[in-house]
């Protein structure tokens, strides 16, 4: 049996935050019940057509170990709605027992019912988007929700017995100061989510951020400075070791045995199969996505070879690049037997110079069979991937 | 041929300041003599270098024949010289001057007489040319027709009464043009039977019939078989070949006879045993007296070429010597830089033949090139006596062993409105100019007198004058000579290395100044990489600016899960492939780009 994950992309929010740079825009009712209805032809289609690009008749053969409702907003579905996209799912695909199954949720969303219906649905980890104890910096990312929202999602998630739950943190947030930021950290930590996602601010194109400090506009408070953003880096790890988290990624934190499965298959690229509008999918070695354009998706989506586009296979060549730069992201990093089993060429007679040259500089450590990114190498861990890019 | 009478030939160049419709009106005057249809037009005829139609300028002299049936009934054989237009080729614009016996003046309704414009005017009358004023772009909306009239006989000299007004561009009073070229130009003359001489005005190469000369001929005629000598460079062939210039074609005939303008060819297989400005005669009844004006044009600006991939060195030296064949003016020989390797030394007439040859050779040639900050000819007198011609920073002899050194001085025009005199002495002054006087042409316009250093020119110059004058300055200069100066070699050390590629030679005066702008400018240009980098400048031992690049702090993709690892690889491999264009120097990696920095320092 081949191992599946499967992600469902919900491309609503109630609104669309200053930074954000997803497939995402608010909607009506009467839009996201025919988004939800659609999800559904192409779940069904998987039965009829298979899977793209995956083996036809071996279709019955992957099981899914893992699935991740992610946004957008998916938590702005209705208890009704959640229920149909899971009953749908467990007919088309053979979910297996104890699959971790995640969903995504904003603070302000959420109500016992759907707490509830997502329980009743198998789905048994929630990711919250909390980004910031402070109200001000709240408002500054243009998200929907205060404090004391979170405070309300977060109880009314414990007591309907979910065990494993993320929160989503962003750091070098305008305004921000050291303090403030540590401020988060601790508050957060000591409500003791199981999981910790911790970016810092990407300015990223298209976003009305980016217009904002493109233009330097003088209204918006500054971005903090290079030192101050590194130091909010360092001290991430530190204070959140000392409330028992663990860095298993350049991002990510957990107690120890609550890692994200579904994610760490994106890093040692398992198998995964994205369902929804503009979804990613790397089945086989084909890496494709869907269509974005909604009205498109909301009448072809029982067509699920037809809403495929992008389509790019990937070499062998292109397989090792990817081995080494998405494996290394973790932080118990990649092992040479696994490379020289799925290539059947060994990790040094590839990529004997950069090695060699990443530890000289101090950015790559090994130990026995691992190769991993030192401190130094996090930091600056786009330059030692590009070193793994073969010409 | 034969058989046209040398009344009916009317030989004539168009003469105006840059962007003043000289090629739109070459066009429109090809166009209405019928020889083209106007679907055939090709937007400017004659600029056929597709770099010359982007440029909207001429580089190399192109010539038409042209037959106009005129009011009066007769036919009229018209050639069209069109001459280069920027100041790096004058020479070739004189002798495409000295081939004809009249020259349009083409003056913008709106812009009025530029510095251009009278430089041109003055080299026509410098041959004995008749001026013919023709006022163009009335068809704007700030066209001021009778202004410029005013100003044509002011600030030239000459009768505009009667120029044709008209818009090139619409067509629009252009057959006026043409009557009054027929009025206004001489015929040639010149006995078809005394001994030949002709002379050179342009020649191109082609690979099937060899070097392809431009030429008109002064006296005697010219046909196939005719042994040929080359005057002044002493080559002999037999022609094999005559003719005159169709559009965008050669077209054969038995001879050409004085008055005429055509080509020969004669099996010759380089361009320089033709060069622009000799005599051609026949080698067994020469003509006693080469014709005048012939000079050797000589590169006045240096920069090194080196291929940004090394191994591409063969290719570029090729690409070199395929546009030599075209244009004698290029030189080029072999050096060697620690920091770009393998290269070539190349000369040129001025910054924008450079600028020429290097899109040519990126364009046509697919090179990558680095290509390192243009030098004049500094000529150094040593202790011992000897004098070296210096076009290499790199190669200044050690201080202790030099006397003093040489550099190149121009006379240069800059004709300004009056509201920017003041910016523009301040950057003569800056740029080490000598005022020697400013006379107004008219109530707001003034043209000023410099004497300058041809190294403060050959970088930014041009570029400061426009951004100072808001676009209203204009320019031309000539060489005039070299005068003794105070100069320096400026090193750049990246990491404490000395970067051989980025050395610069320097007035003392002005060294510090140039020294820190450079630092921060190769600050900005030097990515951060894992180590913090120095970048020092230095006369000799002694440092005299400095910056840091500091080292690289963070370079991270925070979020990589399904839907981002195809862009977040394409950011990697678009980073790999920036580094890619990248020189290596020591352990530091510095973008190609970085050694032209010494070319933008003006900060106004």
């Amino acid at each position: 049996m081949k191992e599946l994950e499967l992600y469902i992309h919900i491309p609503f929010c109630v609104r669309k935050c200053a930074y954000c740079d997803f497939l995402s825009a608010s909607a009506d009712a009467d839009t996201v019940q025919k988004y939800v209805e659609a999800l559904i032809r192409e779940i069904q289609g998987y039965t009829q057509y298979g899977i793209p690009f995956g083996d036809k008749k071996m279709y019955q053969d992957y099981r899914v170990s893992t699935v991740f409702v992610g946004g957008g907003t998916p938590s702005l579905l209705f208890p009704d709605q959640i229920k149909a996209v899971f009953s749908a799912l467990r007919k088309s695909f053979s979910v297996e027992e104890g699959a971790e199954i995640t969903l995504e949720l904003n603070p302000g969303t959420v109500t016992k019912e759907k707490l509830l219906a997502w329980r009743e649905a198998g789905i048994n980890r929630l990711s919250i988007g909390l980004q910031s104890t402070k109200d001000a910096e709240l408002k500054m990312l243009g998200r929907i929700h205060d404090y004391r929202h979170f405070l309300h999602t977060w109880k009314l998630v414990r007591n309907a017995g979910i065990e494993n739950v993320n929160v989503d943190l962003i750091s070098a947030i305008p305004g921000q100061t050291l303090e403030s930021w540590r401020e988060t950290l601790r508050k957060t930590a000591e409500l003791e989510p199981e999981h910790l996602s911790v970016y810092s601010l990407i300015i990223e194109e298209g976003t009305p951020f980016y217009e904002r400090y493109r233009a330097a506009d003088a209204a918006f408070p500054p971005l903090p400075d290079e030192e101050t953003e590194r130091q909010m880096y360092e001290e991430t790890e530190k204070i959140l070791q000392e409330y028992g988290y663990t860095r298993y990624e350049i991002s990510n934190y957990a107690k120890c045995g609550y890692e994200c499965r579904h994610n760490t298959g994106y890093w040692q690229r398992t198998q995964y199969l994205g369902l929804g509008l503009g979804a990613s999918s790397l089945i086989g070695n084909t890496r494709f996505r869907h269509i974005s354009a909604l009205r498109a998706y909301l009448s072809q989506s029982g067509d699920v070879r037809g809403i495929c586009e992008e389509e790019e296979v990937l070499s062998q060549k292109e397989e090792m690049e990817e081995f080494m730069f998405l494996g290394l992201r973790m932080m118990r990093g990649v092992r040479k037997s696994e490379f020289g089993r799925l290539f059947g060429i060994g990790m040094g007679a590839v990529y004997a110079e950069p090695l060699k040259r990443m530890k000289e500089n101090g950015l790559l450590e090994t130990e026995g069979d691992i190769v991993r990114l030192t401190k130094r190498g996090i930091d600056i861990s786009n330059y030692v991937f590009e070193q793994f890019l073969l010409d | 041929m034969a058989g046209i009478e040398q009344s009916k030939i009317r030989n004539f160049c168009i003469i105006a300041h840059i962007d003043h419709g000289k090629s739109t009106l070459a066009d429109r005057i090809i166009e209405k003599t019928g020889l083209l249809t106007s679907r055939e037009m090709q937007s400017q005829v004659l600029d056929n270098m597709e770099l010359e139609r982007e440029r909207g300028i001429t580089i190399k002299a192109q010539a038409v024949r042209i037959v106009y049936k005129a009011k009066d009934g007769e036919e009229y054989i018209f050639n069209l010289i069109d001459t280069p237009g920027h100041v790096d080729f004058n020479y070739e614009v004189s002798r495409s001057l000295a081939a004809c016996d009249g020259a349009i003046l083409v003056v913008d309704a709106a812009q009025g007489v530029e510095a251009q414009t009278l430089a041109n005017v003055y080299l026509a009358l410098d041959h004995d040319l008749d001026v013919m004023p023709v006022i163009n772009k009335i068809d704007l909306p700030s066209a001021e027709p009778e202004r410029v009239k005013e100003e044509i006989e002011d600030v030239i000299g000459i009768d505009a009464e009667e120029a044709p007004r008209i818009s090139a561009k619409t067509g629009l009073n252009v057959e006026d043009v043409l009557e009054q070229i027929i009025r206004q130009i001489p015929a040639p003359q010149g006995d078809p039977n005394a001994p030949l001489q002709a002379l050179i005005f342009d020649s191109v190469y082609d690979s099937y019939r060899g070097v392809i000369v431009f030429c008109r001929i002064k006296e005697g005629t010219i046909r196939k078989g005719t042994p040929i000598l080359m005057m002044a460079t002493g080559a002999r062939a037999e022609v094999v070949e005559v003719g005159y210039f169709g559009a965008g074609q050669f077209i054969p005939c038995e001879e050409l006879s004085a008055g005429m303008v055509g080509y020969i060819t004669a099996s010759l297989k380089n361009v320089k045993d033709t060069r622009v400005g000799d005599t051609v005669t026949n080698a067994e009844q020469p003509c006693s007296e080469p014709l005048p004006g012939y000079k050797k044009v000589n590169p006045m600006v240096y920069c090194g070429m080196y291929p940004a991939d090394g191994a591409k060195y063969p290719d570029l030296r090729d690409a070199l010597e395929k546009l030599q064949l075209n244009d004698a003016a290029l030189q080029f020989e072999p050096e060697t830089s620690v920091a770009l390797g393998f290269g070539f030394r190349c000369g040129f007439l001025g910054l924008l033949h450079l600028e020429i040859i290097q899109e040519r050779l990126e364009r046509e040639y697919n090179l990558d090139l680095v290509t390192t900050a243009p030098s004049v000819i500094y000529k150094v007198h040593k202790t011992n006596g000897e004098v070296i011609q210096l076009t290499n920073p790199t190669n200044l002899p050690d201080p202790a062993e030099i006397e003093y050194m040489e550099e190149p001085l121009v006379k240069a025009e800059i004709m300004v409105t009056s509201e920017f005199i003041g910016a523009i002495m301040d950057l003569c002054q800056e740029r080490r100019g000598i005022y020697q006087s400013m006379e107004y042409i008219e109530e707001k316009r003034a043209v000023l007198h410099y004497h300058l250093p041809l190294n403060e020119i050959i970088y930014d110059f041009f570029d400061a004058l426009k951004s100072r004058s808001r676009g209203y300055a204009s320019f031309d200069y000539e060489l005039m000579g070299y005068e003794r100066s105070e100069l320096v070699k400026l090193d750049i050390l990246i990491n404490k290395e000395e970067v051989d590629a980025l050395s610069f030679i320097v007035h003392s005066g002005t060294a510090y100044e140039r020294g820190r702008k450079m630092c921060e400018k190769l600050k900005a240009e030097i990515p951060r990489q894992l180590f913090e980098i120095p970048i020092q400048a230095a006369i000799g031992s002694k440092i005299i600016a400095r910056e840091t690049v500091k080292a690289l702090r963070k370079d991270v993709l925070a979020k990589c899960y399904g839907g981002d690892i195809t862009r977040k690889k394409k950011l990697l491999e678009k980073q790999k492939e920036g580094k890619k264009r990248m020189r290596q120097v020591g352990n530091v990696e510095i973008p190609q780009k970085a050694f032209m920095s010494v070319l933008k320092l003006d900060d106004h």
